[in-house]
């Protein structure tokens, strides 16, 4: 036995090393571990020596074969490795293009800040309530005490729509207050009762701060032992919670609506300072709503006896309080569908208010 | 209602502050709406000594005057004014000083070459009047130096409330004093109503007509001769004026200061001027005509309480007189009127003719029935004392309304519907200080309201009386617990959740949620299937918003074509709400309808926009419906949009007859009105139209959530393809529907993923579906699969007409 095994290895190896790509790389491997390939015609040469030289070069041809192998598989992951590399450089992109566009819609401030106003009261037991745009007169000023004469029911304060001749049909009007809700309300079922109605309401008015279209959210609360100090209460817990201030301070005005007696107008407390308004703090007041407790002929009118029951009602713009909450200037662009400013002031639709996530 | 501090010390002892009084004011609901001292802006305004004047060199009318104002060190001040000259007394401005009247701030310069440094002020340029002949004048014993405004007496802030409708009894001074005494802050003091005898009898006298009833219940008055009117005294102008009143002539004056001093409108006629003995309450005839003060004509309505003399109409009863009958600087004889009137009648007529006057805001919210006694002779003491002259004996007619009526408070019920701890004793003696005899008796109190409260109905009115005068803020709030001390419980009803659903999805989905009006153009409404005479408004706020609408679509469609021409070329945009289909309760519906315009978005280096379509519409609606529980895949589509809609690119989605939703490209013809270039897909989808989820069977409520067993195959799902031929109108969906109906067990799945329509195909189209089979007790073999297809494939034939495609 004449070979070198480690001049063949060394031969091998080398020729793996300089392998320059995995085809060139498997024709080694067949050159030197193949049926025809040069270790295997080395063992076929075996045979021929004798039992003692045999076993010694064969372990050394083995020895070589597994050195090769070795080389063989350490030069191909190199290689893979390089073609991924190269691969990998090749796909190269500029991550900093913009990503494929998708729209991010956003919750008018009005859905939200009912979603809101619902998250607090619906805590206090209060159900939602809603009832038809176009009402009518009894249900949104009979009902309510406030009588033919009353300036309200002027055709310069109320929507009234038009007869089959053209006129005014003095009856049907397009609600001025979600108050008729609380009338249907109070006829259609039995106390105790906790109702608030959110709603879109109408005015003849279009200035600087009235839109002939508004929103308002009414309460009313009736059973056998709330009085006014559960009103207090109430507003209080509820403003706290809906500006998201401890203790803010309200004020309770005495006022006059025909359909409660007490009844108050609450401030709440503010300060102005370089045209901005800060809610909670400071010396200022800033009307937010009206309330009272329900005045007994209402009460009456609706089928409830004012001397079993009593309770409160309350009711305030929501538009009012999203702008005082929210920072929104202008009344009027809340109908413009502005998609600027719907995607300014409007909320993601995963913001979904409630008292234990916090409302906003 | 406007009155100053000192106005209303005339009627209160008080030693409270400003502030004091006005944070009580406020807190008894005389909400206060400003305080105003106009000696604060007139602060600069100095009474000078005018040292020197002489000619101005460069102007005949102008002079150069040297000016002291009490430093000794006399300024330039070049003056037009003609009284100005050396030795009077003035009033001073310096550089610096703002000037009200002009609105303007005084700076030194120099007037045609003349230094000037201020300036000596008419009272037109202080705002003080319309004065502006010359500059003030003063008399000699002005102190120079002062402050004008002080020294005048203007230094007394004008205090302006808002008053309640039921509040009548405070639109007079006293009356507002008496709430703040009745609070705590002082004593009331009585005003003096003692008779003044009539020294003749009245030579003209009052009468009721027989028809008029209680429109006018009472009224008196009595004649005066010998009086000298003319201007009045100057602290009663200088009252009238704080308040923003006009002093015109002392008789007049005089019925100004009793109306808000006293809350009592009262009128003065010439009675030189009065044709005949009598004047008349009467009810108009209609058509007559009255010039009254304002110097308008106006054309009376039958039924309108007038004061009739020989004449005719001297006067609108409650609200004005007439110019004809009224008094000038030349009237010695003058008969007054001191009425009540009806407050329903006197806010009609207001209303009607339009007249807003001060006796009109009194008399419709109610005038003391007392006062018609009172006012007489406050009114007779005030002419004589400052006009001179007699006075007659009263005449009158009718009678003074009783009103006495008694109203039981139970003191219990100051805690138990007020929350306030307010012991009997007190709030009887609240009562008493508004002026209600009160008598506390088996431990509840009985109250007889004063006349001027009309409002006081019931006890309920006590309490907020009690309420009010003790304190709102002196009630302690207590907050609203649930009834039952339990968890909160779920409040809204299942369309209150959809809605939200169907928002929130939309706005996930990459849309905007606006609100629009709830009406529109009728032009528009009738193009969406609205516009019906029943829908319309009366007085709508402007003719383009005089329609209920019938669809949301048209406001979205304008909102979408604004923000086009703002440049936001492709917006998505929804809203949930009303659309009215007629009155009443059932006559709207709440729609959920959106539209998006243009492209799909911008342009974009990896994908290309491409142009909205139906199917977009439809996605929308599909991820709403499905948000609200809709059982989306049993819905069906038909084709029969409303018109408003592409009539080959739209659809509906229904449940048997009930529309859940419509969907498509909006119809071109529209696009063309409204101005929008490109395509729009829009959705209207009904949420009171989906139907509520089946009852569970299970009465077992806690089971009522648990949804059924999922039964998830471990066998590999197998897909097959098939291309079928079919006629062209035949719905892609029936074919679909007929694959997933051919083994129901098997087929899980099928899709179309190509149409094909070519000219070869000579009115058929190819339609590719892809089915998957989902094998359930073991896999398929392929016999099995093949099996399945044909069943597919004759299924599909038999529902269509298909055939394989070659």
């Amino acid at each position: 036995m004449s070979i070198d095994t480690s001049q063949l290895a060394e031969d091998l190896i080398r020729r793996v090393e300089g392998a320059e790509d995995l085809r060139s790389l498997d024709d080694i491997r067949v050159e030197a571990l193949g049926k025809k390939g040069r270790i295997t015609a080395e063992m076929k040469q075996l045979g021929q020596l004798d039992a003692e030289a045999r076993k010694a070069a064969g372990q050394a041809l083995n020895q070589v074969k597994e050195q090769v192998a070795g080389a063989i598989e350490r030069r191909k992951r190199d290689l893979e490795t390089a073609a991924l590399d190269a691969q990998l450089a090749a796909e190269a992109v500029d991550v900093s293009l913009p990503s494929r566009p998708e729209r991010a819609g956003k919750l008018h401030p009005i859905s939200q800040t009912i979603d809101e106003i619902v998250a607090i009261l619906g805590q206090m037991g209060f159900e939602v309530a809603e009832g038809p745009d176009i009402e009518d007169d009894y249900k949104n000023f009979t009902a309510l005490n406030i009588p033919p004469e009353h300036p309200a029911r002027q055709m310069h304060d109320t929507f009234y729509l038009a007869d089959e001749a053209g006129g005014v049909d003095m009856t049907t009007v397009l609600r001025t207050h979600t108050s008729p809700v609380q009338v249907r309300t109070m006829e259609s079922r039995e106390p105790p009762i906790r109702v608030i109605a959110p709603g879109r309401t109408y005015r003849s008015d279009s200035d600087m701060t009235h839109t002939p279209m508004f929103h308002q959210v009414e309460a009313l609360v009736i059973d056998k032992v709330t009085h006014f100090g559960h009103l207090k209460g109430c507003l209080q817990d509820f403003c706290s919670a809906y500006f998201e201030v401890e203790d803010v301070p309200l004020r309770f005005r005495p006022s006059y609506f025909p359909f409660t007696e007490p009844s108050a107008e609450v401030d709440i407390g503010c300060s102005r300072k370089d045209g901005e308004l800060r809610i909670g703090a400071g010396d200022d007041w800033l009307e937010i709503l009206g309330c009272g407790m329900v005045h007994p002929k209402v009460l009456a009118m609706s089928g409830i006896d004012p001397d079993e029951y009593q309770g409160f009602a309350f009711g305030m713009g929501i538009e009012r309080i999203a702008m005082l909450k929210y920072g929104i200037p202008d009344l009027r662009t809340f109908f413009d569908a502005d998609l600027r400013w719907l995607d300014h002031y409007g909320f993601a639709p995963m913001e979904v208010p409630t008292l234990i996530r916090g409302l906003s | 209602m406007k009155f100053t501090l000192s106005w209303l010390k005339e009627h209160l002892e008080t030693e409270a502050s400003l502030d004091e009084i006005t944070t009580a004011l406020t807190d008894l609901g005389l909400e206060v709406e400003g305080v105003e001292n106009p000696a604060e802006q007139l602060a600069p305004f100095l009474i000078a000594h005018v040292t020197e004047a002489k000619p101005h060199p460069n102007a005949d009318r102008l002079q150069i005057c040297m000016v002291d104002a009490g430093d000794g060190k006399p300024v330039q001040v070049i003056c037009g004014a003609p009284n100005a000259r050396a030795g009077m007394k003035g009033v001073f401005a310096p550089a610096g000083a703002y000037v009200p009247g002009t609105d303007l701030l005084l700076k030194a310069g120099k007037i045609r070459g003349e230094e000037s440094n201020g300036m000596l002020c008419s009272e037109r340029e202080m705002g003080l009047s319309e004065d502006h002949d010359g500059i003030i004048d003063l008399p000699a014993d002005a102190p120079v130096g002062a402050g004008f405004a002080a020294w005048k007496g203007l230094d007394d802030p004008v205090i302006e409330i808002a008053i309640t409708p039921n509040r009548g009894d405070c639109l007079g001074v006293h009356g507002i004093a008496r709430d703040l005494a009745a609070r705590g802050l002082g004593r009331l003091k009585p005003f003096d109503a003692t008779p003044v005898p009539g020294t003749y009898p009245a030579p003209i006298a009052w009468a009721r007509a027989a028809d008029i009833g209680d429109d006018c219940p009472y009224v008196a008055g009595r004649h005066f001769r010998g009086v000298r009117n003319g201007p009045s005294p100057d602290w009663l102008q200088k009252r009238l004026k704080a308040i923003g009143l006009r002093p015109i002539s002392a008789l007049v004056d005089i019925t100004n200061l009793v109306t808000h001093d006293l809350g009592r409108p009262l009128h003065v006629f010439d009675a030189a001027k009065v044709k005949g003995e009598t004047l008349t309450m009467a009810k108009a005839e209609g058509g007559e005509e009255i010039l009254a003060l304002d110097g308008r004509t106006y054309r009376l309505e039958a039924g309108m309480t007038v004061i009739v003399d020989g004449n005719g109409p001297q006067g609108i009863g409650g609200i004005m007189g007439g110019e004809l009958s009224g008094c000038t600087e030349e009237t010695t004889k003058v008969f007054l009127e001191a009425a009540l009137f009806d407050p329903t009648r006197v806010a009609e007529t207001g209303r009607k003719l339009g007249i807003d006057s001060d006796a009109r805001y009194r008399f419709e919210r109610g005038v003391d029935p007392a006062s018609v006694d009172w006012a007489v002779e406050v009114a007779a003491r005030l002419i004589l004392e400052l006009c001179g002259g007699e006075a007659s004996e009263i005449t009158r007619d009718g009678a003074q309304p009783d009103v006495t009526r008694e109203i039981t408070l139970n003191p219990a019920k100051l805690k138990s519907f007020g929350g306030a701890d307010v012991p009997g004793e007190e709030a009887a003696g609240i009562l008493e200080r508004l002026g209600f005899k009160t008598r506390i008796a088996d431990a509840s109190i009985t109250a007889v309201p004063p006349t001027w409260r009309p409002d006081i109905e019931h006890e309920h009115c006590l309490i907020e009386e009690v309420l009010r005068v003790h304190g709102f803020d002196a009630v302690p709030a207590v907050s609203l617990v649930r009834a039952d001390g339990t968890l909160p419980q779920p409040i809204l009803t299942l369309l209150q959740r959809r809605t939200g659903f169907a928002k929130r999805t939309l706005a996930t989905r990459g849309m905007l949620e606006a609100v629009t009006w709830s009406f529109m153009p009728r032009a528009a409404a009738e193009r969406f299937g609205g516009g019906d005479a029943a829908m319309q408004l009366a007085n709508p706020i402007s003719a383009d918003l005089d329609a209920m609408r019938p669809s949301i679509l048209p406001n979205l469609l304008s909102a979408a074509r604004r923000n086009i021409d703002r440049g936001h070329a492709d917006p998505a945009l929804f809203e949930a709400g009303p659309a009215f289909r007629a009155r009443g309760e059932d006559g709207q519906d709440l729609v959920v309808a959106g539209l998006r315009a243009g492209k799909t978005g911008p342009r974009h280096w990896a994908e290309a926009p491409r142009d909205v379509d139906a199917f977009d519409a439809k996605a929308d609606v599909e991820a709403v419906l499905a948000a609200c529980g809709a059982p989306v895949d049993k819905l069906q589509v038909s084709t029969d949009a409303p018109d408003w809609y592409h009539p080959g690119r739209s659809g509906c989605l229904r449940l048997g007859p009930k529309v859940l939703a419509r969907f498509g490209e909006v119809h071109p013809g529209i696009l063309r009105d409204y101005e929008i270039r490109g395509r729009v897909a829009a959705f209207e989808i009904f949420l009171e139209a989906i139907p509520e989820p089946k009852a569970k069977k299970s009465t077992d409520k806690a089971g009522a959530k648990t949804r059924p067993l999922l039964k998830a195959s471990t066998l590999q799902p197998v897909t097959r393809d098939f291309a079928f031929l079919v006629d062209a109108d035949v719905p892609a969906d029936k074919i679909l529907r007929a694959a997933l109906g051919a083994d129901k067990q098997l087929v899980a799945a099928a899709g179309v993923f190509d149409i094909y329509q070519g000219a070869e195909l000579e009115g058929r189209k190819s339609v590719a579906i892809s089915v998957t089979l989902q094998p359930v007790e073991k896999t398929l073999t392929d016999k099995e699969i093949e099996a399945v297809a044909a069943r597919i494939v004759a299924n599909v034939g038999k529902q269509t007409g298909a055939s394989l495609r070659a």
